[in-house]
């Protein structure tokens, strides 16, 4: 009962810190027009913008008594290969620009910054413009090496794993149980052990432990990550879950067997003529399906999380009218309560989920099948044969 | 889709690639291999424990088994050795009564038969006694009395009363 009340005074005091980065948001970084936000269009605009990745690391904003926007945070490092190399500047040259007004001159070039992207300039150019689509005509997307907001959660977030499990590694050179925090760790990674990777993969499993523990600690703290108020996304970027997925595929491609590729490229068992059908089904079910169901999964989940969590805290600002401050603010605090709540289930259930079935595709590929189609059809056959003697 | 194309940052793929790999390899050999090894170490001791603990349960067993086993046995073996001492008991004492008996039947037949030889030597010497003493009364007589014819009558008449007498 006391744990419970914990949980539930820890989840208040979540919220309410969520609540404080929704004010903040309300009146925070719009960027295109600097100011509050206060209509159903500009919340749209601004949760909108908090899904995708940034080049700076954005707390809060505010308006001081001369009426200026003040945004509290702190830059973060852009690299980028441009036409001229590799170019770094720290990203508050931009000015919390994100509408391409502001131009950046470094290592040569020039760049602007559009809705969380970087362009290069076209040489020549002196000013970003667009075509009726509003895509930019003079200026092209260069590839983007920044230590933006996602990757410094990762940078954090590894960080972090490092210093508790290697402290946890650490603790057995002295004793066998491990105290402090580390008791916490164990049975985490004993489940994830036990649980995700044993059933799933069977008796090699231990060769894919590295990855698996790696991968669900990842997702799990990088999804908690974003429950707190510093806005982080990381899990919802497609990039991060793309690359997860890929890492997924390229273990299972290399470390299937021969009775994997066997089942995947010439089914053994079935009339000649189906074969290369089900071998094109089979090819696509491992290289495309399977990864993209990784991706998308966890992306789409994080990301609508996100997006319900903040439009729920939002409320307070797009129902003020109808329903007074006091009556708008008590339904975006319950819903909002409720809703994270659940989120830090999914939060768990999404790196489980991730993890589970990174192991079950693993595990299909390692799996020794003991020849058991023959011995199934030789049996068939005696008990035919003896069906009819 | 062309918006999640479009949100598709491939500088942050590489990125995230890197930061995994990096964070992969760190984990596996500062991390999770000495967890795992450490974890695998103490439930194999645990198990070896249980094995042990059972194994001496089982030991335990055993030997009150077979230290009652060896009472019962002692105990049967010292019902045996009384049962035959008692029985030696009793045949030493009826084999004493017994040769105590044999050795004095033996006796009383042995002075029986002294006391019957000594009776029928005696009988024997009183007989010749007789004989002498009535040979040598009869000589007193017959020298004394054959004078006399009646007397002599008399006498051996008297004397042969008297032997039919003795």
């Amino acid at each position: 009962m006391r744990v419970f009340k914990r949980s539930i005074d820890l989840a208040a005091t979540l919220f309410i810190l969520l609540f404080s980065i929704g004010v903040s948001a309300s009146s925070s970084s719009d960027e295109e027009k600097e100011g509050a936000v206060n209509t159903q269009e500009e919340v749209e605009s601004y949760i909108l913008h908090h899904i995708k990745d940034s080049h700076d690391f954005h707390l809060f904003s505010y308006t001081n008594s001369e009426g200026e926007r003040k945004h509290v945070g702190f830059p973060l490092p852009v690299i980028v290969w441009s036409s001229e190399g590799l170019v770094a500047f720290m990203s508050s040259r931009f000015h919390h620009d994100d509408s391409g007004n502001h131009i950046v001159e470094a290592g040569g070039t020039r760049f602007v910054k559009l809705h969380s992207k970087i362009y290069e300039l076209e040489s020549g150019a002196e000013e970003i413009s667009f075509d009726e689509e509003h895509h930019p005509v003079n200026a092209h997307k260069v590839l983007d090496f920044s230590i933006t907001k996602s990757v410094f959660g990762m940078l954090l977030i590894g960080v972090l794993m490092i210093v508790w499990f290697g402290g946890l590694a650490r603790q057995y050179k002295k004793k066998q149980i491990p105290t402090g925090f580390g008791r916490i760790l164990e049975p985490l990674v004993l489940y994830v052990r036990d649980e995700i990777a044993k059933p799933n993969i069977g008796h090699k499993y231990r060769q894919f432990t590295g990855y698996l523990l790696t991968v669900f600690f990842f997702i799990w703290i990088l999804n908690l990550l974003g429950l707190t108020p510093f806005g982080f996304n990381v899990t919802g970027q497609i990039a991060v879950t793309a690359a997860l997925a890929i890492f997924t595929l390229v273990i299972y491609t290399f470390k299937g067997n021969k009775d994997y590729w066997e089942h995947m490229l010439w089914m053994p068992g079935v009339p000649v003529l189906i074969r290369p059908v089900l071998a094109v089904i089979e090819l696509a079910g491992a290289f495309l399906i399977k990864p993209f169901s990784l991706l998308v999964r966890l992306f789409a989940n994080i990301s609508a999380g996100h997006i319900v969590v903040m439009s729920l805290i939002a409320i307070l600002i797009t129902m003020k009218s109808e329903l007074t401050v006091f009556g708008s603010g008590l339904l975006s605090f319950v819903l909002s309560l409720f809703i994270t709540l659940i989120e830090l289930l999914v939060a768990f259930l999404q790196a489980y989920i991730f993890t589970m079935l990174s192991a079950l595709f693993i595990g299909m590929a390692v799996a020794e099948h003991d020849h058991g189609h023959d011995h199934e059809e030789e049996d068939d056959a005696e008990e035919v044969r003896a069906d009819f003697i | 889709m062309e918006q999640l194309l479009n949100d598709f940052s491939p500088g942050l793929f590489v990125m995230q690639t890197l930061i995994m790999l990096v964070l992969i390899f760190i984990m596996a050999k500062y991390a999770w291999k000495p967890i795992m090894n450490s974890v695998e170490k103490r439930e194999e001791g645990i198990k070896d424990a249980l094995d042990a603990a059972e194994a001496a349960k089982k030991e335990m067993q055993n030997v009150t088994a077979d230290s009652e086993r060896l009472l019962k046995e002692a105990r049967a073996e010292r019902d045996v050795l009384l049962k035959e001492a008692r029985d030696i008991k009793a045949s030493i004492i009826s084999e004493a009564k017994e040769q105590a008996q044999v050795e004095g039947d033996k006796m009383i037949k042995q002075a029986q038969a002294t006391i019957e030889s000594e009776k029928k030597a005696a009988v024997a010497d009183i007989k010749a006694q007789v004989a002498n003493l009535s040979v040598e009364i009869a000589e007193k007589v017959i020298k004394q009395e054959l004078s006399d014819k009646d007397k002599q009558e008399k006498l051996v008449e008297d004397m042969l009363g008297d032997i039919k007498l003795n």
